[in-house]
Order: structure tokens, then sequence, then C-alpha cells
């Protein structure tokens, strides 16, 4: 398949940036944050994700949904990266709807993914334990009672867990923290009794939460897949979610670089175009191919999740480890060549610096990618 | 793409597959061990074992030489789509080209769109059959960066130009039966308006060459002299006086190409090269951390930047391609190549640092070590194209 947008891509590409940056651009995020804004995000513009079919962009069309690919979903992502939009898409239509259509039984999604497509449900994956992302690390525990399981543990770092409808969370039902075997997804419900929610304010004022279970009853049913043998939806769901982080951070890393590239050509010192300056032109070359050497490693990770989703690890991590670089390179050039002005709180620049040190460490850093393909390797 | 084209191509990848199978030898299943071991085609050309012929002409017959040209100039017909998949099955069993050549990367694109039809008809088929062996007239003592400053002057005479000065940098002048070649016919003009794009037989009178030995040890590139050489105008390829529209078009290829030197994908991955020197502690891992981790960061770029030459290919076939991308990938690509030989040396360790043993294959790594520092220098420097990049990508004020 062609690493270019095909043209039905090209119209969803303009029609969600025409809505986002209508209706989101980075004041919106601003003004959120401002005003210590208890949803986070705007209902309203989730309504208008709902209405576009965005919500349910990869829900099968049985369950209300678009029935699009990762491909698409990554062409959404991109938009939102650029404004840095709140948005639930991330958390509830990438991850908790794969989780749910790949994981789920019949049950399971009819009742859910129909809510996700029309944006009256949100849902969300718990994973992360400790500082870092190790999803194999997982600790928290399940035990069996009566007809069900108890959990009891904390987890951080789950995205719009104060405002989720449903958590999906990864618990460990045999063996120990490091082992493959004896992970299970459970739905729980936030409501339910022994949840405690801590929202967490983030350095990117995007939604995040802690939370913690203690003696959580869910019955037999909760169970998403199979009992102990999580592990391969897991990694199906992770990788998912990683492919589309990874474009919400071309979509930043381009925006930022497209303004700083503005920037050059209007700021003037010492009676020059502080871009006529040949140590700032050859920075800006070089940010600029390293953006496109991450845009097409992640639309070939995406191409490779819509093929087979089960043998696009490396690929997929190969497009995370660059996200991760490039993003970081983008912004910390952004803030260099802005000078004093890239400091400012007023100037957007730094909300790009931010999200891009959030989108680093969700579902894996460089570093932890890195390592994946080394594995993958054999050395 | 309809239903229809998806299961054509289908089908065409099923019988290439097939094809390739049957007919690539074996021993052309890997990359070349040497420069010695690829084949230039050419009035001298010899071939370095039985597979290398078999394969080459196997190839030839089908087209394959060049796939995507048109089938009356030698080519294979392929469609956009059909060239790809070849591609990628080729790449599938490790198939090495069958034959390398500055016809095929260079020359060719170029006379495709600025050659006339008896220019086409000429030369074209002798580049895909191997009989004709070309090199490249840029470079000169003193237009280098600078190449439109070029001094090498062709006097007009009747019917013929007569060409006198020095060009540098000529790579397998010695070898090569043909040139194209830039010269000035325009001494008065801007310098970028006054040369000309011309083609010339390497046997002509006043035609001389002299190998240059590099830090390598080997000898790739020559100075060549010409003095007084009788050339035919209509050897003029495009427009008298505007050959550096032919230039400029042409060294996108070129760039394309030196973007491309690396051995992307083929052979063993560098983290189990390095394992044979430095070894493996009881979970597989390289016993050097650091290292590994070099190796790893090398990976992931090498992996995204073999999908950004893809994409470039999708792009050019799909029109919206920017024409200066290539010097984005000249510049990447080689930076890359210098990187993977660093850490193949430093994986090599003392090994690699024999120069002359038959252990060493003569120095195979360490020659080829130095070889990559020319990357970034041949076919305009990284720091050239980053000034391109600036300037035509990006717009910046006054690159």
């Amino acid at each position: 398949m062609a690493l270019v947008l095909t043209e039905e891509q090209s119209m969803l590409r303009d029609s969600a940036r025409g809505l986002i940056s209508d209706k989101a651009p980075v004041s919106h995020l601003r003004s959120l944050r401002d005003s210590k804004d208890p949803t986070g995000f705007s209902k309203e513009l989730w309504h208008s994700f709902a209405e576009m079919g965005f919500s349910g962009l990869l829900v099968p069309e049985e369950f209300g949904g678009s029935g699009l690919g990762f491909m698409e979903a990554g062409i959404v992502m991109e938009e939102i990266g650029r404004t840095l939009m709140p948005s639930p898409f991330l958390a509830t239509s990438v991850v908790a709807a794969s989780a749910l259509n790949r994981g789920g039984n019949a049950a399971q999604k009819s009742e859910f993914l129909p809510k996700i497509s029309n944006g009256s449900l949100l849902a969300t994956l718990a994973i992360d334990e400790g500082a870092k992302h190790r999803p194999l690390q997982t600790s928290l525990q399940a035990v069996r009672a009566g007809n069900g399981f108890k959990l009891s543990g904390a987890k951080a770092l789950v995205v719009d867990g104060h405002v989720a409808d449903l958590f999906i969370v990864a618990a460990r039902t045999a063996g120990s923290a490091g082992e493959r075997d004896g992970l299970t997804l459970f739905l729980v419900n936030p409501k339910a009794k022994g949840v405690a929610i801590e929202r967490t304010i983030m350095v990117d004022a995007h939604n995040a939460a802690r939370i913690e279970l203690s003696n959580v009853e869910v019955d037999a049913d909760s169970v998403l897949g199979e009992v102990d043998q999580g592990a391969a939806l897991l990694d199906g769901v992770l990788d998912i979610g990683r492919g589309a982080v990874a474009a919400e951070m071309v979509g930043l890393s381009d925006e930022v670089f497209n303004r700083t590239v503005e920037y050059l050509k209007n700021r003037k010192q010492f009676g020059k175009l502080i871009g006529e300056f040949q140590a700032l032109q050859h920075r800006a070359a070089e940010l600029y191919v390293d953006i496109e050497i991450t845009r097409a490693a992640t639309m070939k990770a995406l191409q490779a999740l819509d093929a087979d989703v089960a043998k696009a690890a490396s690929a997929v991590a190969v497009a995370k480890a660059r996200a991760g670089t490039t993003a970081t390179r983008a912004v910390q050039e952004g803030v260099q060549m802005h000078g004093g002005m890239g400091m400012t709180d007023q100037f957007d620049i730094g909300f790009f610096m931010k999200r891009a040190r959030v989108c680093e460490e969700l579902f894996g850093d460089t570093n932890y990618h890195t390592e994946q393909l080394a594995r993958a390797r054999g050395y | 793409m309809s239903e229809t084209e998806t299961a054509d191509l289908e089908q065409f990848r099923s019988e290439t597959r097939a094809w390739l199978e049957a007919n690539c030898p074996p021993e052309m299943r890997k990359p070349a061990a040497s420069d010695g071991d690829v084949f230039w085609g050419g009035r001298n050309a010899k071939f370095s074992s039985e597979p290398q012929r078999i394969w080459f002409e196997r190839m030839r017959d089908k087209g394959w030489t060049v796939p995507d040209w048109p089938k009356e100039y030698g080519g294979g017909g392929l469609s956009a789509a059909e060239h790809k998949v070849l591609r990628s099955e080729m790449g599938r069993i490790g198939a090495r080209p069958p034959l390398s050549s500055f016809g095929i990367w260079m020359l060719g694109p170029a006379l495709l769109k600025y050659g006339n039809e008896a220019q086409k008809k000429e030369h074209l088929p002798k580049i895909a059959a191997g009989l004709i062996r070309w090199c490249q007239g840029y470079s000169e003592p003193n237009a280098g960066s600078d190449l439109a400053s070029l001094q090498t002057r062709a006097e007009s005479d009747g019917d013929d130009f007569v060409i006198t000065g020095s060009k540098i940098w000529t790579s397998y002048a010695n070898y090569a039966d043909w040139i194209f070649c830039l010269v000035r016919t325009d001494s008065a003009a801007k310098k970028h308006d006054g040369i000309s794009f011309i083609l010339f037989d390497m046997t002509s009178k006043g035609v001389t060459t002299k190998p240059i030995l590099l830090i390598s040890g080997y000898s790739p590139f020559c100075e060549t002299f010409f003095d007084g050489v009788r050339v035919p105008k209509s050897h003029v390829v495009g427009t008298v006086n505007r050959g550096w529209d032919v230039a400029k078009y042409l060294l996108q290829h070129e760039r394309a190409m030196i973007s491309g030197m690396g051995e992307r994908g083929v052979g063993r991955p560098l983290g189990q090269i390095a394992a044979d020197s430095v070894g493996s502690d009881a979970q597989g891992k390289l016993d050097d951390s650091m290292l590994r981790g070099r190796i790893a960061n090398f990976d992931v770029d090498e992996a995204a930047l073999a999908a950004c030459a893809e994409r470039a290919v999708d792009l050019a076939k799909a029109g919206q391609a920017h024409p200066a991308f290539s010097s984005a990938m000249k510049y990447y690509g080689t930076e890359l190549n210098k990187r993977r030989y660093e850490i193949l040396m430093s994986a090599g360790g003392v090994d690699a640092l024999e120069w002359e043993s038959e252990r060493s294959r003569q120095g195979a790594r360490s020659r080829a070590w130095l070889r990559t520092k020319a990357n970034s220098i041949e076919g305009g420097t990284t720091e050239v194209m980053l000034g391109i990049v600036a300037k035509r990508i990006l717009d910046l004020p006054g690159a």
C-alpha cells in the first residue's frame, strides 16, 4: 500500500482539521486550564465528534460506528496534536474501543460499543502502576471470590480517569510481576464500592487520574478476553494506542515547526531576519527532515496495524521511539528559536513542550520502544 | 485502487515471486561482498562469477535491469505499483540488483525527460542491456559545492564543440565508455545560464584519466582531462546553455541514489554482527550495553528512514513530491550510513583494524568505513543539502 493519503483520507483530514482548528485552537486548552474546568474537555465538542462519526471511528458499523481503520484514527490524532485539543478520542475511541472490539464477547460489545459511537460513554484503560510504563510489571491483584473477583491495587496516568464511565483495568490473576502469563483485563465501574479516584492535574493540563481499588468486587462477566491470558490482547491494544500517540506527536511536532519557521521569517535582529542566519537554517532543515522521517515511520506503523495488529509490534516500536525523539527536538528548538518569548506562558509554544513530555511517557517512552526493537531483533 | 486492479497486482506478485524463486541464483541473494563483486556492465565488462552472469542475463531479458522504463527503450514497462511489488519481492529474498550503473541511476532519467527521440533510441537500450558504462563529468578542481562555477570550455566549431578543461572526482572514469558532462558554452552569461549538458565517448582523442588514491586505499575516482576533444553538437541534451536544468534534475536522482547506498534491510542485522565480536550474555543481550543502545538507536532511525524512502517514491508517483526532497533524503541517508560504519568499527574492535590480511579480507571493513566518509561530500555536501532544504522547501530568507 502506498504511503500517501487516499482521497477519502484527505477528506477526513480536512474535515477533522476544519472542526478542530475552528473550535479548539490552543486557546481552547488554555481556557480549560485557566478556568480549572471540572471536566477537562468540551462536552459540546465531543458531541460534534460523535455527530461527525469520529467517536465511533474504529467501531464496526453493526455497533453504530464508522468502521474505519487505524490510519484514519491516526489522521484525527494528528489534527488533535496540532492544536493540543483535550479530547476523550484517544482513551475512549481509540484505546478502549479497540480493547472492547478485540477482546469483548458479544454481550460486552453490544452493551458498550454503541454508546462509544454515540458519544454517551467514556472509557479508559488503566495500565501503569509505577513511574514508568512497564505492562508486564502489573501487580494490581485480582483474586477469585465467589462467582467473580476482588480487585486491589493502584493505577496512575489513567487518562480521563476522573470522568470515565468505564475502566478497563489490567490486573494480575496469577504469577508475579514481570511475568507474561497471569494478566487479565477487567471491566470496572468507576462508581463501584472500593474505587477511589484522584484527578491529577498534569503539566500539560490534559486529563489524568490516579485510581485506587480496595477489594472492588466484579462478577465473572466483567472479564475482558480470557483469564490469565490477557497479555496478547493488551499488547495489541497498547500498540494501537502507541500508534495513535505517535500520530499525535507528529501533528504536534509539525505545528511547532511551522510556527517556528514562521517566526524565523519575521523576527529581526542585527538588522536581519534571524532566518537568514545559516546556523538557524541548518537546524531548521535538520528538524524538517526528522519530522518527515517520523511521519513516514508513523504512517508505516498505522498501515501495519491495519494489516495485522499482531504483526505490527516492530513498526509501532520504531514509530513511537522516533516520535519521542522528534517531538522532543521540535519543542526544544521551538522554544530556543523563539528566544525569551518562548519562555512566557502568554505564548503558546510552551503548551506544546508540556504535551510532548506527556506523550513521550504515554504507553512507553523512546528508550522503552528502542529496547523492544533490540529484543525483537535478537541482540 | 479498484478490486480488479488489486487482484491483478496480487497476480503479478505471485508470478513475480515464483519467477524470482526459479531464476535468482542463491549466490545472488546476498549483498555483494566487495566492490569487485558488483556488475557494472560496459564494453570491457567481466562477470566475477557464473551466477552473476546468469542473474544479469535473465533480468536483462525481462527488461528488469530498468523495470519502470518503457519497453521500447529496453525497459520492463512496469507500472509504479508493479515496480514497487518487484522491489519488495526482490527485497524479500535479498536479491541484489543485477546491474549497477550510473546510466540507470542518473543519465537514464535525465534522457527520458530531456533527451530527443534519437538520443533516447541510441543510448537507453544500451544502458538497459549493460553494453555501455557511463561516468559523470560534473565537479572540477575549482567547482565543488559551487558546481555552477565550472570552467571546462566548449568552443563552437562548425557542427562540433571543442572541449577543453578538467574534471575531478569522476567516479570510475578509467573504466567508463562514455561520459555525461557539464561544459561552459557561454562564458559571458551568468554562471547558471552558460552551461550545456553533453555526451561523448571516452575513447575520443584528447581524453585522459588519472585515478586518485583515497584514504581507503582504493581509487574509485579520477581526475579527467579534456584537451581539444571534438564532440558533435547533436550530442547536447536539451537546449544549449540550458544544461543547468538537466544537471539539477539529474542531481535529484543522484542524491536519491546516494541516500540509498546504505545496506538497508539486507544482510544480517547490525546487532548480530556485533554479537560475533563482543559476545552476548545469558539472555542473548550484547555484552556491551552502551554499544547495544547505539545499535538500537541506529536501527530505529534506519527503519524510519526506509519508510521515508518508500514514501518519497510513493509521493513522486502520486505527483505530490517536493522536487528538492531528494536533498533531504541524501543528507539523512549519508549521515546514517556513516553512523552505521562507526558502529561496525566499534563492534569489530581490534579485528576491524587489520588492513592487509586474508582474515580481514584485505581490510574490507576499515576500507568501507573510510569510504563512507565521502557519502556526505559527494553529490552535494550535507551542508549544501541542508541549505537547499532551507531555501527551497522551507523558503527561509537569504538562503
